[in-house]
């Protein structure tokens, strides 16, 4: 099945994407013919049992894993042509990252991991977008703190901040309040939706966490590597009811 | 406990490599050293056993100045023909000969050159015919005065053969003869242990070789059937009296060959010095590479504290570990120093020996135990520390996500100041005290306390002087990454930085010291010299290069040349202590060539002149009479008639050319012209270069060359310094690539972060790059900055010695600075690439 959600231009799409790892006896199929579609500014939330294939699938339309067969656009690019160079601009300029581990380096201050991938590329922060975020995230005060003296939720927001300061076509959240406590957890998602709704970025973020899906426009159930299910404007209910459902089912519910 | 420890080591594999080769190379060198030195003097023993197969006794005349090998030569007067007879006399003796066999017979190869000699002699003898040795290849003896046979190693070396008009320079200036044998020796050897043998008439030999005829260098004697050599020995030494020396063949074999060894220990020391130093430099290396061990096995140790294992049984197992590294090395190491030995025994053969035989490359015993103890204590030593860091582990550390903290720098910094002063100290007394035989240990201990001392200063050190340095790099973004991550962990940076500072510090510390003593000398010189042309050569072997001295006298005799002197040098006996002195054939004319003396009195035969300094130490007057011995003949008294101030003439202690017919070396080494006031040097010097035809060891040349010359062999110290020290740089650098492949694994997580973000991979190689060039200058200019230092010391406690000036050389101490920049980004290449090619997924995945 195909999971869209009409109306504003695509900011990334699989389509037919099957990622296959090992060979032989040891041999798993991580992704079986996946095709999705991520409209601008939107939010949208991957949910699935482990090994369902959502990391995978995110990975994949991230541009830092490869698919062994079908195809993945980001905006216009595709990106199952580029080479490391291609693929590292693309990552530079067009995409942002947020990390369970929150991934700082413990060298640089607040501010200069913010403006990290900024300053990897050579750019100047857009000094109006720049307040916005850092008031935003709420860490003018912390700015020259190292990641050492900062608490878990603070550096989660700093890694929020890198993400969104380049203004990419897209921010992947790999299961960003993983690791933090559900107050800190809860800043930072509600961070990230005002930074949708409000200043029409666009993130795709995986979890398994049905209070954190519910921040989410709109979540895509896998199992199996299969989009198994799709909710708009969930809830933590609804979407717990879902997995529920998709628990007691062994085979994958198609709808 | 041992099992997971061995377990570990597995696992480490390539970390234990790079930081094992450094005990494994300066294992080798200890091993090489006792192969070599074993290899060679059995050698040598066998040489000269063969040598001297055909000899029961030999009886030499007691020397007049007894030297070892490494004082100078010894000259053995002459034995009288008389003394033959009594020999013959004495009952139990079958056939006593007298023989000519002395060095300093020079032969002229068909080049014109002099035939030259690393170390072994160049022999003329008395040709005493065929026997069990000696076998004629080509021609015959010699029969006539003219005529001469050489050993084979001559005839190859000089391209001679039979027929051939060779001139041979001995005692006496070049002599014409003609070539009508070649001979070998026994086992189709070209020389027995290298040396180059002209064979004359005995007449011709006696006068040539000994300087009279009718006498002897020993007398060979053979044993009747029924005498054992040890009681003929006895009873020759009791009709002879206590003037002559009687040894068994055995005996003199025995000697000989511990002659030459003496010349080994010399290059033994070379090597175990050099051995010192890479060992050294490795303790550095193992240290560190510890500590980061412990440091990634917190939680693993930590783990086994919690299950009960005890402070003991963790020291120990990082000890097992260092053992196990300590033995692999030790044995690669001694196999690799078996190989080097030998390499290094063959060149010495094949160069230094003239085509030597070797024996059989074997391993001795010292090389097995000290390769094995200085692998082991080495390891262990710099294990130490860190196993005593990993018994501090709390068990709770298991538990939880430990961030290693930044430990304060107080305590280390403290220790180092401390370290630094009393090295500094024994430098100090060592350098500038009278502290007699411990001069020598005061200054080694005190360079090596020292570089420790530094070593943990450097931590402190490093913070601003690597940020400082960092922002030479800090144009671009990888740079500036790349300079965080070298102040990241001062420790791991100082002590890698600290293993390149040994080595580069030495060579920097050697360079000071012999750029003052260049410039100190050229200084000297022109200060000094007033001669515009110089009669020298270059000396190679035991031998100075000589000329026949008429030809001062006719350099004088040149239209526009104001004086010529010639100046012979030797050591002799001053009323019994050995000193070497200068002779000259007139002292007016000396004088005006060198530093000059308004008005001193010609020589006559018994009177010298002395330096005002070495009258004052020797508590001499003008008018004190001294004993003076010399190498040959007897010993003669001397009247001091006047003193000069010490620049004036060259040396301290001048006697009259008519001593030197008495001289180990009867002819004069340097010659000095001067010229008339406006006579170009052009129009004098082909003429002396004329006059010198028949003295090829020596040539004329304008004064500033021959400082120049002089000043070059100098430039040779160094690059040989600089060659050997390289060694203890290329372990240092292997430090740097150590740790830098551990910084990238380290940070594995954050590599995988900047790349998802955007670092390119060139961009990732730049940032590893310059953290590597960062640590290397870092180090380098630690190195400049104390060996500069060093040297500074050692120069100004040299300076009653001559060396007056100081000379920072500048110039070098850059180049070394650069090419430490080049170690660092040649160090980063593997590491670099590594971190570049991580996989992105799997880099922010790992933990």
């Amino acid at each position: 099945m195909t999971a869209t959600n009409a109306g504003e231009p695509v900011a990334a799409r699989a389509d037919e994407v099957w990622k296959v790892y090992g060979s032989g006896e040891a041999r798993v199929v991580a992704l079986r013919g996946v095709s999705a579609e991520f409209r601008r500014g939107r939010f949208t939330a991957i949910m699935g049992p482990s090994g369902s294939g959502k990391s995978t699938l995110m990975h994949c339309l991230a541009g830092l894993d490869t698919v062994d067969r079908g195809t993945v656009h980001v905006g216009d690019t595709e990106l199952s042509k580029l080479g490391d160079k291609a693929l590292t601009r693309l990552r530079r300029n067009r995409v942002g990252f947020i990390f369970q581990q929150f991934n700082l380096l413990p060298t640089l201050s607040a501010q200069e991991n913010i403006r990290l991938p900024l300053d990897i590329a050579g750019r100047k922060p857009d000094p109006q977008w720049w307040d916005i975020v850092i008031d935003t995230v709420g860490l003018r005060d912390r700015l020259s703190h190292r990641p050492s003296q900062l608490s878990g939720g603070q550096q989660q927001r700093v890694a929020c901040a890198r993400a969104l300061v380049g203004r990419p076509d897209v921010i992947f959240a790999d299961e960003p309040t993983g690791n933090l406590d559900s107050r800190s957890g809860a800043e930072v998602l509600s961070f990230l939706r005002a930074s949708v709704r409000e200043h029409h970025q666009t993130i795709i973020m995986v979890t398994h966490d049905p209070v954190a899906a519910s921040y989410a426009d709109r979540v895509i159930f896998l199992a199996d590597g299969q989009i198994v299910h799709e909710l708009a404007a969930p809830t933590a209910e609804t979407v717990l009811d879902t997995m529920k459902r998709l628990d007691t089912h062994a085979e994958p519910v198609m709808l | 406990m041992l099992r997971a420890t061995l377990k570990s080591l597995l696992a480490r594999k390539l970390r234990l490599i790079l930081s094992g080769l450094a005990v494994v190379l300066g294992v080798m060198f200890v091993a090489g050293a006792f192969v070599v030195t074993d290899t060679l003097s059995r050698s040598f023993d066998a040489v000269f056993a063969s040598a001297y197969s055909t000899t029961d006794v030999s009886v030499q005349a007691q020397p007049k100045i007894a030297m070892s090998e490494m004082d100078g030569e010894q000259v053995d007067p002459p034995v009288p023909a008389g003394t033959v007879d009594t020999i013959k006399k004495v009952p139990g003796v079958r056939k006593a000969a007298g023989l000519v066999d002395a060095d300093g017979a020079r032969v002229i190869g068909s080049d014109g050159k002099v035939l030259t000699s690393m170390g072994p002699p160049r022999l003329g003898m008395s040709w005493t015919g065929e026997d069990e040795l000696v076998r004629l290849r080509e021609g015959r003896g010699p029969s006539a005065p003219d005529e001469i046979a050489v050993n084979a190693a001559v005839a190859k070396a000089g391209g001679l053969k039979v027929g051939d008009k060779v001139g041979v320079l001995t005692l006496q200036p070049k002599k014409q003869f003609t070539l009508v044998g070649v001979y070998g020796y026994s086992g189709d050897r070209d020389s027995l242990g290298g040396s180059q043998v002209v064979a004359f008439t005995e007449p011709v030999a006696q006068k040539l070789m000994l300087g009279k005829t009718g006498v002897y260098s020993s007398v060979r004697v053979r044993a009747a059937a029924d005498v054992t050599p040890e009681v003929l020995r006895d009873r020759i030494a009791a009709a002879l009296g206590s003037a002559y020396v009687v040894k068994t063949g055995d005996q003199l074999a025995q000697d000989t060959a511990a002659d030459l060894q003496e010349g080994l220990s010399f290059f033994n020391r070379i090597l175990l010095g050099f051995a010192g130093v890479a060992l050294f430099v490795g303790i550095f290396l193992i240290l560190n590479t510890f500590s980061i061990i412990v440091a990634q096995r917190t939680r693993e140790l930590a783990l086994l504290r919690a299950m009960g294992a005890s402070r003991r049984q963790v020291i120990t197992s990082v000890l097992v570990e260092a053992i196990a590294i300590g033995l692999v090395a030790a044995v690669l190491g001694l196999a690799a120093g078996v190989g080097v030995g030998a390499g290094l025994a063959y060149l010495f053969g094949s160069f230094a020996g003239g085509g030597m035989d070797l024996a059989p490359v074997g391993v001795p015993l010292t090389a097995v135990i000290s390769s094995f103890v200085v692998g082991l204590l080495v390891t262990v030593v710099a294990a130490v520390l860190p196993a005593l860091r990993a018994a501090r582990i709390a068990p709770v550390a298991a538990m939880q996500e430990v961030a290693t903290p930044d430990r304060p720098l107080t305590r280390i910094s403290v220790a180092g100041g401390a370290v630094t002063a009393a090295g500094a100290a024994a430098l100090g007394v060592g350098l500038f005290a009278d502290a007699g035989d411990a001069v020598l240990w005061l200054i080694l201990g005190g360079v090596l306390v020292s570089f420790i001392g530094v070593a943990l200063l450097t931590p402190l050190i490093s913070r601003p002087v690597v940020s400082l340095l960092g922002r030479l790099f800090s144009w671009s973004l990888p740079g500036r990454l790349g300079r965080l991550n070298s102040g990241r962990n001062p420790r791991r940076t100082a002590i890698t930085a600290a293993a390149l500072m040994v080595g580069i510090a030495l060579v920097t510390g050697v360079t000071v010291v012999m750029d003052s003593a260049k410039s100190s000398l050229r200084a000297e010189a022109t200060r000094v010299l007033k001669a515009q042309i110089m009669i020298s050569g270059d000396q190679n072997g035991p031998r100075p290069p000589t000329y026949d001295p008429a030809v001062v006298g006719k350099a004088a005799a040149i239209p526009g040349v104001r004086a010529a002197a010639a100046l012979w040098n030797d050591q002799v006996l001053i009323d019994g202590r050995r000193q070497w002195v200068n002779a000259t054939d007139d002292l007016t004319e000396l004088s005006q060539t060198y530093g000059g003396v308004a008005d001193l009195p010609a020589l006559r035969d018994d009177q010298m002149v002395v330096s005002a300094p070495e009258a004052a130490e020797q508590g001499w007057q003008v008018g004190t009479r001294v004993t003076v011995q010399p190498s040959r003949g007897e010993a003669r008294d001397y009247t001091i008639v006047a003193t000069y101030a010490e620049d004036s003439l060259p040396g301290s202690v001048l006697l009259p050319a008519a001593a030197t017919k008495d001289f180990s070396v009867p002819q004069p080494m340097l010659g000095f012209v001067r010229l008339a006031d406006g006579v170009p040097v052009s129009a004098v010097l082909p003429q002396v270069k004329a006059l010198l035809a028949d003295s090829p060891e020596v040539s004329a040349t304008d004064a500033g060359a021959f400082v120049d010359q002089q000043a070059a062999s100098l430039d040779t110290v160094i690059t040989m310094i600089q060659i050997l020290l390289a060694l203890a740089i290329l372990i240092a650098v292997l430090g740097v690539v150590n740790t830098l492949a551990l910084s990238v694994l380290e940070r594995t997580r954050e590599l995988g972060l900047l790349r998802a973000v955007g670092l390119s991979r060139a961009q990732t190689m730049r940032m590893v790059t310059v953290e590597a060039v960062v640590i290397s200058v870092f180090g380098a200019l630690l190195g400049v900055t104390v060996g500069a230092g060093m040297g500074t010391a050692v120069t100004r406690a040299l300076e009653s010695d001559g060396i007056t000036e100081l000379v920072l050389p500048w110039s070098r101490m850059g180049t070394y600075l650069l090419l430490a920049a080049l170690v660092g980004v040649i160090a980063a290449v593997l590491p670099a690439i590594r971190a570049a090619r991580l996989n992105v997924l799997g880099a922010i995945a790992h933990d």
